[in-house]
Order: C-alpha cells, then structure tokens, then sequence
C-alpha cells in the first residue's frame, strides 16, 4: 500500500495517457480532458501546502523572535489582506466578485506590479557585472559570445547611424540563424532526456518522489 | 498633466515608494528592501490563492459539483465523479500528520503518472518531432544566397541552421571520441552554440534594460505630478526627504566605522 500501489498507479495512469493520445475519439478525448482536470484541482489543493507552510515557518520565526521576524508579520498580514479582498471581506466565495474588489485591484497594481517589475529591472544591474566577467575575450568561442552579445545588444542603437541598420540585420539574423540551430539543438537534447526520465518514473525504475520509508 | 485625485495620488506614491525600497537593494540589504520583499511574497502567495480558487476550482470543480447538497459532500450533485480530483486532493494534505503522510503518495502518483503519460507524446512530438521536421526542410537551391544582405530566409541560412544544429547535438555525442574531423565538427558545434548564448544573453540584458527604462520612467512621471498640487509636493518631499535622510544616516555610520578601522590598524 505504501510503494506498491503508487507505483501501480503511476504505471496504469500512465499508460492510459500514452494510449488516449494514439486514439482519436471523442471518447478519449473526453478522458483527456477529464483527466487534465483532476491534475488541476489536486495541483490547486497541493497549493494549500504551501500557503500553510510559509504561514508555518513565519509564525514559527516570529514565535521564536529569529532574526528579521518583525518582517514575517509583513508577509503574513499582507498575504491575509489579499485572502481577504480577494474573497470580498468572505461575502463571495463562489462568485468572481471578488477579483473586482477595489482594494484587490489596487494592491495588485499599485504594489505587487511595481515590486516585481522592479526586482525584475534590478537584474539589470546583477547581469551586467555577470556580462563582465563572462565576456572577456580569452578563447575564440568566449570571442563569439561576446561578439554576438555586444552586436544584439547594440542593435536599436540610435547613435550608430547608417551602421545601425547593418546590426539589426546581423542581430535579427543571429537570433534567427545559428541561435535557432543552437536551440533546436538544446530543444532536442532537452525532449530526448525528458522523455527517457518520464519512462524511467513510469517503469518504477525512477521513484524517488516516494520519499524514503 | 491631466488631474489626479488624492486617492490616486497616495496608491501611486506608494508604488514609487516600493519601487525605491526595491533599488535601494544596490547599495546593499538594507530593512527597506526586505520591507518589500517580504510584502511581495505574502501578496503574491495571497494573489495565487484567490486566482486559482476564482479561475481554476470554481470553473473545473464547484461548477459542476454546485447543485449537490454541501451536508452530502456533493455527491449527490449531477456530476458527483468530480468528487474525486477533489478527494484526492484532501488527501495530499495528510502531509500534515507524520503517522499518515504515506496516503499523500497516491494522488502524487495518480499526478504523476498523468503527467508523465502525457509528457512522453507530447515530449517526442513537440521538443524531438517537430525540431527535426522543421530543420529538415528542403533545401533552396535558387535562393541560395537570399535577398539583401545576411537574409534569414535564403538557403545558405537553412543548411547552417541544418549543419549548426547536427553539430551542436554531436557536441553532446560522447560515445564517439571527439578526434580529427569529430573534433572539428564538436568545435563547429560549440561555437554554434556560444553565438546562440551570447544572442540570448544580450537579447535578455536588453529585456531586463527596457524594463529598468519602464521603471524610471514611472518614478520620474510620479514626479512631475507630484509638482501639480500643494499636497502632493509635501508627499513627495515627505518620501524623498526620508530616502535622503537614511542615505545621509548611512553615509556618516560607513565614515565613522572607516575612521574606526584606520584607526585600529
């Protein structure tokens, strides 16, 4: 009960995807997207065990007055108030009413939006120092990056003039060129190894998701 | 400058704000930063739930089981079968009980294995299947060298995205020694790929620019508002003046450990 039947049901479920794929009925199909819907729904209940677990370890560390743990009420607090508007102050569990609540809105644009775009900007910064250190011209192929790098990125430059309209050329082409045969090449390899891990996981060989005991 | 109400005002202030705690990061970690880091994670955590609660079991779960009887668990609604991903859900939250966290492998196995079923196809199809059928497109002879200056479109593009992808795969071909013409080929393959990494890194650093544009641009559009009104000026003072006051604090406590550390050594 503990290993056997999971590995059972990783095997028959499965093959019963593999085998609805070759048959095109609208039965199949059917099974399909029934099936697509339980790995949604238990996908979104797992997701409880994660919200409970960042409730866990904050409460935990404001409990134990670890280091930073005034934060952790910060992230409590906010993660209640967007449970809270999100639901409506509870009045609308199972009506989209919610998502138009004024305050939900706002918190979505006026503060998780500048955030993440934010933190996302501020890579910008961290990837130029890392451009740096990788772009130093020691061996043909760090020469290659760097060529292709500086060319794609100074391809809108407005101040190249009539040089500018030879590097979009030669970006779009690098980008279309020998960058699509490099990622088909990754695309591939990446496809290849995927599918070998998912027969290894569905022939049982594969089970570490089953944990130790 | 079209009118702003105070309202607005305030929500925008606060973005600026955040967005400011955020850059304040490249002097170093500092208490605004993990103000908004750990405001971010609670929010976004919030924001996931109510989304897939809205968008992903209400449509795919309450809507079908919504006429049944709650005290009955629903199963007596017409589409009691949706019970199931449902009950199989519950027990994934038997992680929480050490004695009973084993019952949780099985709706793992039962998402893993539909997962794994569908990924194997679809796998082979789209990441293997389609890549080689796209590649493998006949060749343009009477159009070999394209229109114009480095056309992506012309044949000479077709055969070196054909012989730059076989030669990037046999790069991470081992069971062949990589020796005389091998060796060459595997050296074709590698600079192929470094040209794709670099086109992607700089494609990315453009990305990442465009956004920190995007973002200045806002911050200095809050700021010209905040010129409109009286009210809005004293806020704006209020945040900036509060920036400055903690980059001077921070100014003179870096000074004064400098001189304390002169004057130990």
């Amino acid at each position: 009960m503990k290993r056997q039947l999971p590995l059972a049901l990783v095997f028959s479920f499965s093959l019963l995807m593999i085998i609805q794929y070759f048959i095109p009925h609208d039965i199949s199909l059917y099974v399909n997207e029934f099936l697509l819907k339980w790995i949604y729904i238990i996908g979104i209940f797992a997701m409880a065990l994660g919200i409970w677990s960042l409730v866990r370890v904050s409460m935990a560390k404001i409990k134990t007055k670890k280091e930073d743990w005034q934060y952790s009420i910060v992230t409590l607090v906010s993660l209640f108030l967007m449970i809270l508007f999100g639901f409506d102050f509870f009045r609308h569990f199972f009506s989209a009413e919610g998502l138009k609540n004024q305050m939900f809105v706002h918190f979505f644009d006026y503060i998780l939006i500048p955030i993440q775009a934010s933190m996302f900007s501020l890579l910008a910064f961290f990837i130029a120092s890392a451009a740096y250190r990788a772009f130093r011209a020691h061996s043909i192929v760090a020469t290659l990056l760097l060529v292709s790098a500086l060319i794609v990125m100074l391809r809108f430059n407005p101040y190249l003039g009539p040089v500018g309209a030879y590097m979009e050329k030669t970006a779009s082409w690098l980008l279309n060129v020998p960058n699509l045969a490099a990622k088909r090449a990754i695309v591939i390899g990446i496809g290849l190894g995927s599918v070998a891990t998912a027969l290894k996981v569905m022939l049982g060989i594969e089970r570490s998701y089953l944990g130790k005991d | 400058m079209e009118s702003m109400t105070m309202e607005t005002y305030l929500w925008t202030t606060l973005g600026a704000f955040l967005s400011l705690c955020i850059f304040s990061f490249l002097y170093k970690d500092n208490p605004f930063y993990k103000f908004a880091e750990h405001l971010v994670a609670g929010l976004a955590a919030g924001y996931f739930v109510i989304i897939l609660w809205h968008n992903g079991l209400k449509p795919n779960l309450f809507d079908y089981v919504g006429d049944g009887n709650f005290y009955l668990l629903w199963l007596d609604s017409s589409h009691p079968w949706y019970m199931v991903p449902a009950f199989l859900g519950a027990l994934m939250w038997t992680r929480f009980s050490r004695k009973w966290s084993w019952v949780s492998r099985w709706p793992m196995a039962i998402y893993i294995g539909i997962g794994v079923g569908l990924s194997i196809p679809l796998g082979m199809r789209n990441a293997v299947n389609m890549q080689l059928f796209s590649t493998m497109r006949p060749m343009a002879w009477d159009n070999f060298l394209g229109n114009g200056y480095l056309d992506p479109t012309s044949g000479f593009s077709h055969l070196l995205i054909f012989v730059g992808m076989l030669a990037a795969l046999f790069y991470f071909f081992f069971s062949k020694e990589h020796k005389g013409v091998f060796n060459g080929v595997a050296k074709f393959g590698i600079g192929i790929l470094m040209i794709g990494f670099g086109a992607t890194f700089g494609f990315t650093v453009m990305a990442r620019i465009s956004l920190f544009i995007q973002r200045i641009q806002k911050l200095g559009e809050w700021s010209s508002i905040s010129w409109t009104d009286g009210a809005f000026t004293a806020i704006w003072l209020i945040v900036c003046g509060s920036f400055i006051a903690v980059g001077i604090y921070e100014f003179i406590k870096y000074m004064r450990n400098r001189g304390q550390t002169k004057a130990a050594a």
